[in-house]
Order: C-alpha cells, then sequence, then structure tokens
C-alpha cells in the first residue's frame, strides 16, 4: 500500500485487559482505513469500547492483537512493533483533543501551543510564530496571553485544537471533545474539525456518544460490545 | 520553555511562602552552625586577644577557664627568671553577676597587671586604665557609659573606657580592671569575716602559753597577714622570647611541683573541645534533625505538587514530551525551592545575627557546605516526585 493513502490503518485490533478469570475484551477485531482529510466518527455508548479503539490508534494503550500503521507505519503487530519509538510517533504523527481539554494550567494559550511545538524539537522563535499564526486562525489572537482559567470552555477546546494542529499531524484524535461544552460551541468545535480535516489534509477520527454532534462526518463507525457493528458513509445518522 | 518556571510564576504565592517557610527552617540550621562557630570564638576570645604561649596554673587542674585555679602572685617573678621567657603577666578572672538597672547583670571581670600585657585589647572610647585602683575598662556589648559607677565587692569603680567586644568562654561581655583590684574583688573578705578571723587568731595564738607575749603578737600578726593576704592569681600568662624552646619551658616551669604549664595549643583544645564539646555534640544534632525534617519537607511539596500535577504530566506524556523534559520540571523546581530558602535563611540570619543573645559567626565554608547539602537534599527529594512522575501514564490524560 502507498504510504500516502492511508492515514490509518487497522486489522483485527484486538484488545484483552486483565488475566484468567478476570479477562474481559475491551475491543475485538476491528478493521477500518482511513483516508488523510477524512472525518470518522466512533460512536457508542459508554462502555462500547470507543476511547479504547482511541487510546490503541493513539499509542497508548498496546493491542493484544492485531495490526496498526500510521501514515505507513506499522506501530502495532502482535503488539507494539519493535523498534517503534511511541513518543516520537505521538509528537510527529498525532494529535490529540480531550474531553477536558487539559490545558497546562499555568501557561497561556500561546505557551500552551509551544510546549507541543517545543517538544517536538522547534525554536523557541519558530515556536512563537506557529502558535500565534494557529491561535490566529482559530480566532483566538486576543488571547494569547490568557491562562485557562480566563477562558471560556469553548475558547479552552480551541486553543487544545491548536495544540493538535501544532506539529501538523496526520492524524487528529478527539476523545469527546464537545462534552464539556454547551450545544452551541459544541457544534461550533465539531465545524472546525471538519475545515481542519479538509483545510490540514488530516485524518480526524472523534469519539463520542453524541449522535447530534456527528452530521457531515465522511464516516461513522458505530461501537457496541468491542464490535464494530456499523459503518456508515457521507450521511446523516 | 522552562516549564517549572512557568509553574512557579504562575503558583508564585504558595511558592514564595513555602520557600518563606523553609527559609526560616534553614535560618535556624545556619544559626546552629553560627552559634557553633561563635562557642568557639568566643572560647577562644581571650587567648586570642592575650596571645600568650604558656599559661600557668594551679597543678592537677585545667584552669584557669575550665577549673579553678589559684597560684602565688609571686609565682610570676620566678616564671621571668626562667631562660626563654620574654614577659610574664598575672591574671585573675572572676564571672560577677549585680544587680543593675534592677535587673541581673553579668559578665566577666578579668584582672591585669599595668606593667605588663593581658589588658583590654582595644579602647573604642576613653582611655586604658591608669590608676592602679578603682578604675574599670568594660566591653562595648555591656552598654555601660563612661564616667559611670559599677559597685563591685567594697568598693565602686568608674568606667573609664569602652573596649571592642571580647567575651568569655561562656559567652559573658569581659570588662577589665587592674590585678589588685581584681584581687581585692575576689578574694578579700568582708570587714566582718575579718574581724571574725582576727578575733579567732588572737585567741588562739593567747592561748598558747609556751609564747612570750611578744613572741605571741609576732605569730598573731603574720598569721594574719598570710590569712588576709590577696596577693594570689589565677594564672600567669607567659610570652616566649623569638626561637625559645616552648616544650624545654614547659618542663622547667613544671619542676615547680605546684604549677602546671599549658601550651596555648592545649589550652585551645582544653577550651575548644572539651567545654564545649557537648554543646557542639548538641548543635550538630539539632542540625541534623533540622536537616532531615527540611528534606521530610522539600519531599512533601514536591511529591504533593507532583500529585497536583499529574494530568499535566500524562498530558504532556500524550503529547510526546521526553522524560527528561518532566523530570526537569520537578528537579529544576525543588532546586529552585532550595535556592530561594536557603537565599532567605542565610539573609534573614544576615539580617539579624548581632541581635542573637550569643555570638554567631557566619563562615564562608560553613555556609557553602550547607549550600551544597541543601542542593544534594532537594535533588534527592526530587527523585520521590520523578518517582511518582514516571509512573503516570499517558492516559489519565484521558477521560473527564
Amino acid at each position: 500500500m502507498d504510504k500516502s493513502m492511508y492515514a490509518i490503518e487497522v486489522d483485527n485490533l484486538t484488545k484483552i485487559y486483565g488475566k484468567g478469570e478476570t479477562v474481559v475484551t475491551a475491543l475485538q477485531d476491528a478493521t477500518f482505513k482511513v483516508k488523510p482529510g477524512e472525518l470518522v466518527a466512533i460512536l457508542g455508548p459508554s462502555g462500547s469500547g470507543k476511547t479504547t479503539l482511541l487510546t490503541c490508534i493513539g499509542l497508548i494503550n498496546e493491542p493484544t492483537h492485531g495490526r496498526v500503521v500510521i501514515d505507513g507505519t506499522t506501530v502495532a503487530d502482535e503488539g507494539w512493533h519493535n523498534g517503534i519509538d511511541l513518543k516520537r510517533m505521538r509528537r510527529e504523527k498525532l494529535g490529540f483533543i480531550f474531553q477536558a481539554h487539559n490545558l497546562i494550567p499555568f501557561l497561556t494559550a500561546q505557551e500552551n501551543v509551544m510546549v507541543a511545538l517545543e517538544i517536538n524539537g522547534l525554536t523557541r522563535n519558530d515556536a512563537k510564530l506557529r502558535s500565534v499564526e494557529l491561535l490566529n486562525a482559530l480566532n483566538l489572537g486576543h488571547r494569547v496571553n490568557n491562562y485557562p482559567t480566563a477562558l471560556s470552555g469553548g475558547e479552552s477546546q480551541r486553543v487544545a485544537i491548536a495544540r493538535a494542529l501544532a506539529n501538523r499531524p496526520r492524524v487528529i484524535l478527539a476523545d469527546e471533545p464537545t462534552a464539556a461544552l454547551d450545544t452551541e460551541n459544541g457544534k461550533n468545535v465539531m465545524d472546525l474539525l471538519k475545515k481542519l480535516a479538509v483545510d490540514n489534509h488530516s485524518a480526524i477520527m472523534v469519539v463520542t456518544h453524541d449522535h447530534r454532534m456527528v452530521d457531515g462526518f465522511d464516516r461513522i463507525l458505530e461501537v457496541s460490545d468491542g464490535r464494530i457493528v456499523a459503518e456508515v458513509k457521507n450521511g446523516a445518522v | 520553555m522552562n516549564l517549572a518556571i512557568r509553574d512557579i510564576r504562575y503558583h508564585r504565592g504558595r511558592f514564595i511562602l513555602t520557600s518563606i517557610g523553609l527559609g526560616l527552617l534553614l535560618g535556624v540550621v545556619i544559626s546552629m552552625g553560627g552559634i557553633y562557630r561563635g562557642l568557639i570564638a568566643d572560647a577562644l576570645a581571650i587567648l586570642h586577644a592575650n596571645k600568650a604561649d604558656i599559661w600557668v596554673v594551679q597543678q592537677g587542674t585545667n584552669g584557669p577557664f575550665a577549673e579553678s585555679s589559684r597560684i602565688p602572685e609571686e609565682t610570676r617573678y620566678r616564671i621571668a627568671a626562667v631562660p626563654g621567657v620574654a614577659a610574664v603577666s598575672p591574671v585573675a578572672f572572676q564571672t560577677i553577676q549585680i544587680e543593675r538597672n534592677n535587673k541581673p547583670f553579668r559578665f566577666f571581670l578579668i584582672g591585669y597587671a599595668l606593667d605588663s600585657f593581658g589588658g583590654p585589647p582595644g579602647i573604642i572610647a576613653g582611655r586604658n586604665i591608669r590608676q592602679k585602683h578603682y578604675e574599670m575598662v568594660v566591653a562595648k556589648s555591656m552598654k555601660i557609659d563612661l564616667g559611670e559607677k559599677i559597685r563591685l565587692g567594697q568598693n565602686e569603680y568608674s568606667v573609664v573606657g569602652i573596649s571592642e567586644n571580647i567575651v568569655s568562654s561562656s559567652g559573658d561581655p569581659a570588662a577589665y580592671v587592674t590585678l589588685a583590684d581584681a584581687q581585692e574583688i575576689q578574694f578579700k573578705k568582708s570587714n566582718h569575716a575579718i574581724r571574725n578571723e582576727r578575733a579567732k587568731i588572737k585567741d588562739g595564738v593567747a592561748g598558747n602559753k609556751a609564747l612570750s607575749p611578744q613572741q605571741a603578737e609576732l605569730l598573731r600578726q603574720s598569721i594574719t597577714a598570710t590569712t588576709e593576704s590577696t596577693h594570689t592569681v589565677n594564672a600567669v600568662m607567659v610570652r616566649l622570647a623569638p626561637g625559645a624552646d616552648l616544650k624545654g619551658t614547659q618542663e622547667r616551669i613544671q619542676r615547680w611541683n605546684q604549677l602546671r604549664a599549658i601550651s596555648d595549643t592545649e589550652q585551645t583544645a582544653i577550651l575548644a573541645k572539651g567545654m564545649i564539646e557537648k554543646a557542639r555534640m548538641q548543635l550538630g544534632l539539632f542540625r541534623v534533625i533540622l536537616l532531615i525534617i527540611s528534606a521530610v519537607i522539600i519531599s512533601l511539596i514536591i511529591y504533593t505538587s507532583t500529585l497536583d500535577k499529574i494530568r499535566v504530566i500524562a498530558t504532556l506524556k500524550l503529547i510526546g514530551s521526553q522524560n527528561r523534559v518532566i523530570i526537569g520540571m520537578i528537579l529544576q523546581q525543588s532546586l529552585l525551592m532550595g535556592v530561594l530558602a536557603y537565599a532567605i535563611g542565610y539573609l534573614t540570619i544576615l539580617l539579624t545575627y548581632e541581635k542573637f543573645p550569643r555570638r554567631i559567626v557566619l563562615e564562608a565554608f560553613d555556609l557553602q557546605s550547607l549550600f551544597v547539602i541543601v542542593m544534594a537534599i532537594c535533588t534527592l527529594s526530587s527523585f520521590v516526585g520523578i518517582r511518582k512522575a514516571l509512573k503516570v501514564e499517558p492516559a489519565e490524560a484521558l477521560g473527564g
């Protein structure tokens, strides 16, 4: 497969927690592919395995079986792939957006974006320029020096999105990004993610349990009891 | 980006308050070291001021500071005749406590021979003692004005000079009078006691029928003169001529059986090791305990601060942060807290040490050593936080 064809390839991904009698299969035989620029929702009730799926793709949770390929690099194949530098992969290829935005409270909006850039080796000046550029693009130019406590929920989530985009990742993983927002801010964030998928040509996977938020997504993977039970393309649910 | 500085900047109130608390604790540690050095300095102050090579004291004693020592004053003439001796000075020492301004007032009285060394170290106001009787020079720290009269024993003494600060081995400020005055204060009995003693001697001599009246009177006068004599000193200080043999001179003086000749080095050991050894051990123990307490406090602060940042650390790990970024943040905070606390402790003591009742001597080596110890404690203390931080899973950043 051509490296640029798929941003994410998941093949028979299985995650089992525990041993012996306490064994729990959180995810079983998940198989799908996501192209760059594609916006995919993972939908399902609580405990269905959607966050487990996200964490396995996000290189946080080691898959028990199956294969995961990110931007052409095999990261897991029956466990972590030999020699894979998970941190480096997360820094360079992945961007994360959290339910509770997870901004670092003692850093300003700009510094929250800069930290991701500097961790990835950018110089201070380049990080400053890139962070301002990103925050301006997300209409947060007037908030660069504000601490997270001074930002609204919507603004905080946009700063978190700016941080996730900072290193121009091939894949953005969002875990319930609208859960802490009101409906209007939630819709704004989802619209922003749709725009980013197109503009940045990044594959975006969004975990949500809210059907109302996935309107206009390219694809919806519905998860139940650890299995992908339905896949809906290009349509409203 | 320095995350440690950013965190401190954001939580500066908490950081500064914590550092102040820790700083005061370190200030106590610094002051303990200063007190110990002060004890040594005090103990050796009179030794250093007099620059004697040998202290001649009563045989079998560690006098005159560690133990009571009494030798006849005329010993000075015999010692002066020993080959190699350049100068001798008989001295009398006594700790005195009087009532002044309705408060107990304690000082160390030194009597010295006006024609020899051993007097006040440096007069900063007034003049030195010129008359044989009833003049006094006091240390500046006694806060006595020139011209003030102090009653000691049966007489009043005028303060004619203020000297630089000098203290006894117990830390009491020193005052100077002539040897004759000091002997009178120390050895002269009260008039009642003298009258009683004279009557006893008279009765005792009169009871001896073998003596003629003239012989009895001569014997009475002789006994009275001996018992009422104040020509006793506590020590005779000796300075040797250049090139003189110290050991040989000591041995020659000690041939007189009633004397012991202690070299300056031996006297230093008696004072520094013997007299203040327990104080040194106690202060040392306090310092160790306080440093352990500081270490525990720093560890707890760093640990709780790390617990507060679990989500931040998880987020940093999730976005691919290297461990060194997280370790650096915790270690730098710990070290910065140590540096600030040390500076606060040092400044506190620097600004207040002169107000302490006992002398505090701050020595560069002690301060530098303590700084290194504090930095080591901060580094070790940060390990508990670092250990916790390294165990944090990136997944902890997920969820609500």
